[in-house]
């Protein structure tokens, strides 16, 4: 692209030239992909190599390149292009994901860097969930290695449609042919069994540069594309969103005045054009679309990937999290999602305790079972374990405190992935896909609320404090006409006479007591449980505290 | 941007996925912070940042106001494009400056990197605590440096305005936590995905007012220190036997003018500066003064609280 203009004279004609050329530029497309290797198999090079052929590095950074010294025989040291902070470097690794930029007459790239080393979970999980295609990166002395594995493993599970497998370092293996057809062949064994389809393998030198910008003159053997003209021009585009039932979740209500009600948000999937008819979801509202707002003019149709203002043509309850669908696509609401779970934080996952669930535009109170299983990210081999640490991979039930409208991860990338935040630090502490959408196991406790009794968890520290403090509750639902019965350890009495006195014996309580609250509560009648009960023990249902006083304000939702 | 229907049926181009993703950006942080607000630096960064803006809540005018930590030593044409953007925008206009920076004279030519922490960094934070905003919205873009290329979009720090890099969170999808303790702030690069050239490209597309010191006309100028520096007013110190000369300059970024280097360009127009960047061979931040320093440089700067 530089080096088609370099030539030019500032003259009118020039001038003509270079507003054809952003015309053209104009209508670039993006690919976002990320790359994965172990450490030493050539990724910092490959992407540096990139970078450097693209043309789009600039003196000073090529004089940085220079300086940063560690000069490879003769060659550049790509790999410093891309290298990252200060301590980091100190340590000689990249420990986070980087985004790398560089475009082409075609194409704009973004590049998800992620490390190589073992903890590398959290990060290629982090890059991956926006990439639209993974490079897997081989060394061609080594082969298919259970890292290979593992990236493709994870690539797969956050839904990646393009593959390309990298074989690099092709000049140390005398650009053998042999060699490289002897790893696809492996490599198409494993993807076969592990589920994955196409992919697209590329025998390259990061260093000496085949097969990444131009052709190898090195392995004429070899007769596909090299690997930026495959990054150029492969179609990643998620047929399917376009084609997909339209969606979009809406991130904030635009109130100018009274006059004017709009829900902007960005299409998730789909089309909607003025005069769909449309659901607001999970309340499943129905109205046609009367606008699509912009500041550049109204539109009459706007497709997945946009970010817009709708206006509908009726005075309905919408508002943040809501998702607006086409009325076949309504997402049932769910308030228990089957999901998988990657840990990304330091402290493991506590079961049932409260975590802050972000999914589309919604953020509800969430409790996580223990996992079901847990997944070998190398074997892909699941076990059982009672909890999920840093970069472990798991199955696991999500209890919601009220319904979202969910949607498969499989089915939709942007709506059926959802983020847990720890409720004291607020740090992300994992990243989910809903797997599956149970719309009924949920009403159990949160979804019709009507029909089942609520479950209320008396806090506090002292019995006596406890019981005064539930006797004002039951009190003040019956006042309301509600059905209500007081689980208290007097009542519980037989139940859990078998029991002794230790901490596990408490538990037990607490588990027996919940389970009678569940029967309670589906028959109608709220249960409220003034038992032992750690934070954490407290579910479903919510807490109050007697600390706190008992109002409808004071009340803290738990599940 | 606006496409006619038949052809809203294509796929988006890059310049249309980058301004969805800015816009929805700018949406979460408006429906989960209390007191946003966007940083206006009035150069090219900020003028797309603010059209976006523009963009995510219209009709409804962007809702929070822009905040300009003056140093007073903006070139002028940038307070005039400032107060006229502002006025347009419909959005209040907070200008900062930092009052003990003011009382002691804090200037570019006495003081050196004293003027950029004092009148920028400090006056930053003063402007963020005064007003008690929780989150502010910044123009800055991975490409910009290397260390910036792991920033996050949402980028937190403490109570005391610190950025820590070790407890930045994953940002997965395009799913933004932005909980925080009650002291903590958030910065927000809603460029973050965008290029220099993208930013051009944008501004020529979208016909976005800039200062008009991005584009070549001649001008009084001296030679220091290897920069050529505009003569913008008289307080400018002229050294012994140095006369402003005129030349065709222009500036690839705007800062104080004591402290922003120009290049000769006959670049008059933006096509021919997209065209003269394509075949640059110096990159942007080399015009400023302050990231001369090392390569390690600008991460020290984040972590003291410089955006
Ligand atoms: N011979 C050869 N060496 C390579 C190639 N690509 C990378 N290397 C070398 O392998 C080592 C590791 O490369 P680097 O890019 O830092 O790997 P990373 O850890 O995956 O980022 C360095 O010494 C590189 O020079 C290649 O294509 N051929």
């Amino acid at each position: 692209m530089a080096t088609a203009l370099r030539d030019l004279p500032p003259a009118d004609a020039a001038r003509l030239e270079i507003e054809a050329f952003l015309e053209a530029n104009q209508k670039k497309s993006l690919l976002r992909f990320i790359t994965c290797g172990s450490v030493d198999d050539g990724k910092s090079t490959l992407i540096g190599r990139l970078l450097y052929d693209s043309k789009l590095l600039f003196d000073d950074q090529l004089a940085t390149l220079r300086s940063d010294g560690r000069r490879l025989g003769g060659e550049l040291d790509l790999a410093s292009l891309v290298d990252g902070l200060a301590a980091e470097r100190e340590q000689g690794i990249t420990i986070d994901v980087a985004y790398r930029f560089f475009a082409t007459a075609r194409r704009k790239f973004i590049v998800a860097d992620t490390p190589g080393h073992e903890q590398y979970t959290r990060n290629m999980v982090t890059g991956a969930s926006t990439a639209d295609l993974a490079v897997i990166l081989i060394d061609a002395r080594q082969g298919v290695l259970t890292q290979t594995r593992r990236h493709s493993f994870l690539c797969r599970l956050l839904g990646i449609r393009g593959l390309v497998l990298a074989v690099n370092k092709m000049d140390l293996v005398g650009w053998d042919r042999a060699r490289f057809d002897a790893i696809v062949a492996d490599y198409e064994a494993f993807a076969r069994e592990a589920g994955i389809g196409d992919f697209t393998a590329i025998p390259l030198s990061g260093l000496k540069g085949d097969n990444v910008t131009g052709r190898s003159a090195a392995m004429p053997w070899y007769e596909g594309p090299s690997l930026l003209e495959h990054l150029e021009t492969v179609d990643v585009a998620p047929r399917r969103a376009a084609e997909a039932p339209f969606r979009m979740a809406v991130q904030w209500v635009n109130r100018p005045d009274q006059d004017f009600r709009g829900y902007a948000g960005r299409i998730a999937s789909g089309r909607v054009r003025v005069g769909d008819a449309v659901a607001i979801l999970p309340a499943g509202t129905r109205s046609t679309v009367a606008r699509i707002v912009t500041f550049d003019g109204d539109l009459a149709e706007a497709g997945a990937g946009r970010s817009v203002t709708l206006t509908l043509a009726d005075h309905v309850d919408c508002s943040r999290g809501d998702l607006i669908a086409s009325p076949d696509a309504a997402a049932e609401p769910a308030s228990r999602l089957d999901a998988t779970l990657v840990w990304m934080a330091e402290e493991a996952l506590i079961p049932h305790r409260a975590y802050w669930l972000k999914i589309g535009a919604s953020t509800v109170s969430a409790s996580l079972s223990a996992p079901g299983a847990v997944i070998d990210v190398n074997s892909m081999a699941e076990g059982a374990a009672p909890t999920l640490r840093l970069n472990d991979i798991g199955r696991v039930a999500v209890d919601l405190d009220r319904p979202v409208p969910a949607v498969a991860y499989a089915d939709d990338r942007r709506l059926g992935g959802f983020i847990l935040i720890d409720k004291v630090t607020h740090e992300t502490v994992a990243a989910g896909l809903v797997e599956r959408v149970s719309a009924g196991a949920g009403r159990r406790v949160g979804a019709a609320r009507s029909e089942a009794g609520e479950i209320l968890w008396i806090g506090g520290d002292g019995t006596a404090d406890r019981a005064a403090c539930a006797a004002r509750v039951a009190g003040r639902l019956k006042a309301a006409g509600r059905h209500v019965f007081l689980l208290d350890a007097e009542v519980l009495g037989g139940l859990v006479g078998d029991l002794g006195a230790d901490e596990a014996a408490r538990a037990e309580i607490v588990r027996r007591a919940r389970e009678v609250a569940l029967l309670m509560s589906r028959a109608g009648v709220d249960a409220i449980l003034a038992v032992e009960a750690l934070a954490q023990e407290a579910w479903p249902g919510r807490v109050i505290d007697p600390a706190q006083g008992d109002g409808e304000e004071a009340d803290q939702w738990v599940i | 941007m606006n496409a006619p229907a038949s052809f809203a049926r294509d796929r988006l181009t890059h310049l249309d996925e980058l301004e969805a993703e800015s816009i929805e950006i700018m949406r979460e942080v408006v429906a989960e912070t209390e007191r946003p607000v966007m940083l206006y630096s009035i150069g090219k960064d900020s003028a797309v940042m603010l059209h976006l803006a523009r963009k995510a809540f219209f009709p409804a005018p962007p809702p929070f106001p822009l905040l300009h930590v003056d140093t007073t030593w903006k070139f002028r044409d940038m307070y005039a494009l400032r107060d006229r953007v502002a006025a347009e925008s419909g959005m209040a206009l907070i200008v900062h400056r930092n009052p003990e920076a003011e009382r002691l004279g804090i200037n570019p030519f006495d003081h050196g990197a004293l003027h950029t922490d004092m009148w920028k960094t400090e006056g930053l934070k003063q402007a963020l605590d005064l007003h008690g905003f929780d989150a502010a919205f910044g123009g800055a873009r991975r490409d910009e440096e290397k260390s910036r290329a792991k920033e996050r979009i949402f980028s937190f720090r403490s109570a005391s305005h610190r950025w820590d890099p070790k407890n930045q969170r994953p940002e997965l999808w395009s799913l933004y936590n932005a909980r925080k303790g009650p002291k903590e702030t958030i910065r927000i690069f809603p460029l973050s995905n965008w290029t220099e050239l993208d930013i051009w490209q944008y501004i020529y597309a979208e016909d976005i007012s800039i200062v008009p010191l991005y584009l070549a006309a001649p001008r009084p100028t001296v030679e220091r220190d290897g920069l050529i520096l505009m003569v913008d007013d008289d307080r400018f110190p002229l050294r012994a036997g140095e006369v402003p000369v005129e030349r065709s300059i222009r500036f690839r970024t705007l800062g104080c003018y004591p402290l922003t280097g120009a290049i000769e360009s006959e670049a008059e127009t933006l096509a021919e500066i997209i065209q003269e960047m394509l075949v640059a061979t110096t990159s942007e931040r080399q015009g400023r003064a302050i990231d001369r320093d090392g390569a390690a440089s600008m991460e020290r700067k984040k972590q003291e609280g410089y955006f």
